[in-house]
């Protein structure tokens, strides 16, 4: 019963998206103020029923109803409840829905917020977001229906893939969709701006909490799924260039560059079509990751169900959306006028800069993805295009950027002076080669490359830093607590960001300087790792609630002899789907850690060890958290949350009071 | 500088960035890419040699050999033609006989494949799509026979 209630909800979902994205943009374009203002309400009643929707099939999966396909594919009556609950968008029906539903949140959300919105943009803003929600319900009720049943319910389920069965599915794509769909509003309002031929630096207003928003959940949850993968596929790597991988690398490379040019057109009515082609282009670059891991049609660790009608579908939506907006975006972006140009030398003159590489970053990247299609469809040849491609053309297009990033932020706006600007960078710089050539000495050498990136990390956090330190500074010692509460919150935000950009390069960088050592070990032998000592302590079975494992123990010893911890990678076999993963065991000192996973144990005698030190490997993730919390606190500036200037008189007649 | 000088400079200056960016991909795209083959392109002598290449197909029943110092022996087969792999490391939990199996690395002069990574997959049930293209060409693979059902989204 609650099943089909969820099945109705979503029906009726689908209905009143219809309606968001016809009546409201015909509101908005007729100047119909009341017609326009029915899009709030639509959009909340779409997201009320998405919710409800949602939640029914929340209650499937908690109660292991196995007479719904998808909880039978999906789930298994022993699971853990936090995967039961987690599982509901661990498989693609269950996520499209999860998809669909921040879709509606956005949406709503626009609506919550939109008091100080003119009429005509919220109608065409939530009209344009109807017509998105209207294609994906149609996607979900036709081609991937979550609810529909099974006439001879089984006892038991297929259970989840194990691989999945850990703490990060909870996380992982929810923030990641929070943020691909996220651009979905942005997107929204760009092509709203682009019918209603208004793109000025109000709009730059309207767009910035929501590209921020996006952008904030986008980075995390990239973080947090290439933190996923590190722990749990055992491999101690953090990033493949898979091509899903990629997916969401494009539009957070796109939605980075929009971050910025939006400051431009807010600030100095620049950009203005820029601006535009980029929020355009990052929802599409949504989109088109969207496509890529669902059709299949790249392969990827990232196994979707590959089904090529569903992938036909989503074709056909991407190809509706995107050629539908280049098309509205040639027609109206010309009417758009310029707002003439400015000194290279300058805070805009570095955006564009930042722009610049991260477009073309993207490109490289959006290149590399694609080209294996391209080719097979042309010459039928199947190829690979994996990390050597991307390290040699998105990274080196990556290192002028970071480079710039320090000085961009010491520049003026509208005249900058450059020489005046990098006096204090010099400083940075040279601590920067300083902090490399201790590195070199205390790992006894390395790779050149990872030096030189160690140095430009260390040269961007100090870099980033430095604006605080000098405005803090400035009042004498005495002053800083008072002066760094005087800085605004914008400027702090901007200097944690690129800090923790230069955070990351630092941790990626480092892991040139890692050890691996392969081992075949019996109890009680040991093995040397940079000092460290792993002894194997013994090897036995673990029982847990639906799982059966092989565990070994590990003492771990420092250079004094000291023992430090037990580490216990383990080889789970799930009852399931009888199918291996690994548990690798951790131990974490500072922001390095030790790193254990072991191969299958055939004769419960000795243990295949692989056993890597990885030194400063946490930065890779604590720089993506950092920058995320520079955008939170920009997103929590006071100074930008004054609403919109009104630009025109309201369309609604106010009532005499 | 005058407006139209400035205007020449940044157009300029984005059209190197781009020039160098696009000159960097075809660089990578000729040298930095590998082609998947199949057991019988790699025995009609379809390799370069010295050239690194994805082979991929089934690891045949039977054909695995543990060896000291983590190195393993498989047979990977197409149904038609077979090579032997090689590879020293730790198998990925997938790894299964008779199962699917993507491997990268370069053919030695014996005709051994020396397998630098044997790649991991996230679901037992997945297929490759090279593999099963390769597969349905001889004969081995019909359809539906090992769909995917659901993974990391």
């Amino acid at each position: 019963m609650i099943v089909e209630l969820g099945h109705f909800a979503l029906i009726l979902g689908f209905a009143v998206a219809l309606f968001q994205a016809t009546v409201p943009l015909w509101g908005a374009i007729r100047g119909d103020a009341v017609l326009a203002r029915l899009g709030a309400q639509a959009a909340l009643v779409h997201f009320a029923l998405l919710a409800l929707a949602f939640a029914a099939l929340t209650h499937a999966y908690l109660v292991s109803d196995f007479s719904v396909l998808n909880v039978f594919q999906n789930s298994h009556s022993l699971k853990p409840l936090i995967y039961k609950w987690s599982g509901v968008w661990g498989n693609h029906e269950g996520s499209m829905l999860l998809w669909v539903l921040i879709l509606a949140l956005f949406g709503a959300g626009v609506a919550v917020f939109s008091k100080r919105l003119p009429d005509d943009m919220l109608g065409a803003t939530l009209g344009v977001q109807g017509l998105i929600a209207s294609a994906f319900c149609a996607f979900l009720i036709f081609a991937s229906n979550p609810f529909l049943r099974m006439p001879n319910p089984p006892i038991e389920g297929r259970d989840l893939n194990p691989v999945l069965q850990d703490p990060g599915l909870a996380i992982h794509p929810p923030l990641l969709y929070l943020g691909y769909v996220g651009f979905s509003i942005v997107f929204s309002f760009a092509a709203a701006a682009l019918v209603l031929g208004r793109v000025d630096a109000a709009f730059a207003r309207m767009i910035r909490p929501w590209t921020l928003a996006a952008w904030i959940t986008l980075t995390l949850g990239i973080a947090m799924g290439s933190y996923w993968a590190y722990y749990e596929l055992g491999w101690g790597g953090y990033w493949f260039w898979d091509p899903v991988e990629n997916a969401s690398l494009m539009p957070w490379l796109t939605g980075t560059a929009l971050l910025h040019s939006a400051i431009v057109l807010e600030k100095r009515e620049a950009l203005k079509t820029w601006t535009i082609l980029l929020a355009v282009v990052t929802f599409s670059l949504s989109l088109l990751g969207t496509f890529l891991v669902r059709s299949g049609v790249l392969t990827s660790v990232h196994a979707f169900a590959v089904d090529p009608e569903r992938g036909l579908f989503i074709l056909l939506i991407l190809i509706a959306f995107i050629g539908g907006s280049f098309a509205l975006f040639a027609a109206r972006a010309s009417a758009l006028q310029g707002g003439g140009l400015f000194a290279p030398i300058s805070r805009e003159g570095a955006l564009v800069f930042n722009n610049l590489f991260l477009s073309v970053a993207s490109l490289a990247v959006f290149v590399g993805t694609l080209y294996p299609l391209l080719l097979e469809a042309l010459t039928g040849a199947k190829i690979s295009v994996g990390p050597p491609f991307f390290n040699l053309t998105a990274v080196p297009l990556m290192v002028p950027l970071f480079l710039a990033i320090p000085f961009g932020q010491k520049l003026a706006w509208k005249r900058g002076d450059l020489l005046g600007a990098s006096q204090r960078l010099w400083i940075c710089m040279a601590l920067g080669v300083v902090g490399a050539a201790i590195s070199a000495y205390a790992a006894g050498g390395g790779p050149v490359l990872a030096l030189a990136g160690i140095g430009l990390g260390i040269f961007l956090v100090l870099g980033a830093l430095d604006d605080l330190l000098d405005r803090g500074l400035r009042g004498g010692i005495g002053m800083i607590g008072a002066r760094l509460r005087a800085i605004p919150q914008s400027i702090t935000a901007m200097a944690l960001a690129h800090a923790g950009a230069g955070l990351m390069v630092i941790g990626i960088s480092a892991t040139a300087f890692e050890t691996e050592k392969i081992a075949a070990m019996k109890p009680g032998e040991t093995l040397a790792l940079d000092g460290y000592t792993l002894r194997l302590e013994g090897i036995g079975p673990v029982t847990g609630p639906n799982y059966n494992a092989i565990a070994a123990e590990f003492s771990l010893r420092d250079p004094a002899g000291t023992e430090l911890a037990r580490l216990r990678p383990a080889k789970r076999v799930y009852i399931g789907r009888q199918m291996p993963t690994s548990e690798v065991g951790r131990y974490r000192h500072g922001l390095s850690e030790i790193y254990l996973a072991i191969g299958e144990t055939s004769d419960g005698q000795h243990v295949d060890l692989r056993a890597y030190h990885k030194p400063f490997v946490l930065l890779i993730w604590l720089g993506p958290l950092l920058m995320s919390i520079g955008g939170i606190l920009s997103l929590l500036d006071r100074r930008l949350r004054i609403g919109v200037p009104a630009r025109r008189a309201r369309l609604r007649p106010e009532p005499a009071e | 500088m005058t407006r139209k000088q400035k205007r020449l400079a940044m157009i300029g200056a984005i059209g190197l960035v781009l020039a160098v960016a696009t000159g960097l991909i075809l660089v990578a795209l000729q040298d930095q890419i590998m082609f998947f083959r199949s057991p019988t392109e790699v025995v009609q002598g379809k390799v370069k040699p010295g050239e690194a290449f994805r082979l991929g197909g089934l690891v045949e029943t039977g054909s695995l050999v543990k060896e000291p110092n983590q190195i393993v022996r498989f047979v990977v087969t197409d149904g038609a033609n077979t090579v032997r792999v090689t590879h020293q490391g730790i198998l990925p939990d997938l790894f299964r006989e008779g199962q699917g199996v993507v491997t990268e690395g370069k053919l030695e002069p014996g005709g051994v494949f020396n397998a630098s990574t044997v790649l991991a997959r996230h679901d037992e049930n997945y297929m490759p799509r090279e593999v099963a293209d390769s597969l349905k060409q001889q004969g081995v693979w019909k359809d539906g026979k090992g769909e995917s059902k659901g993974a990391k989204p």
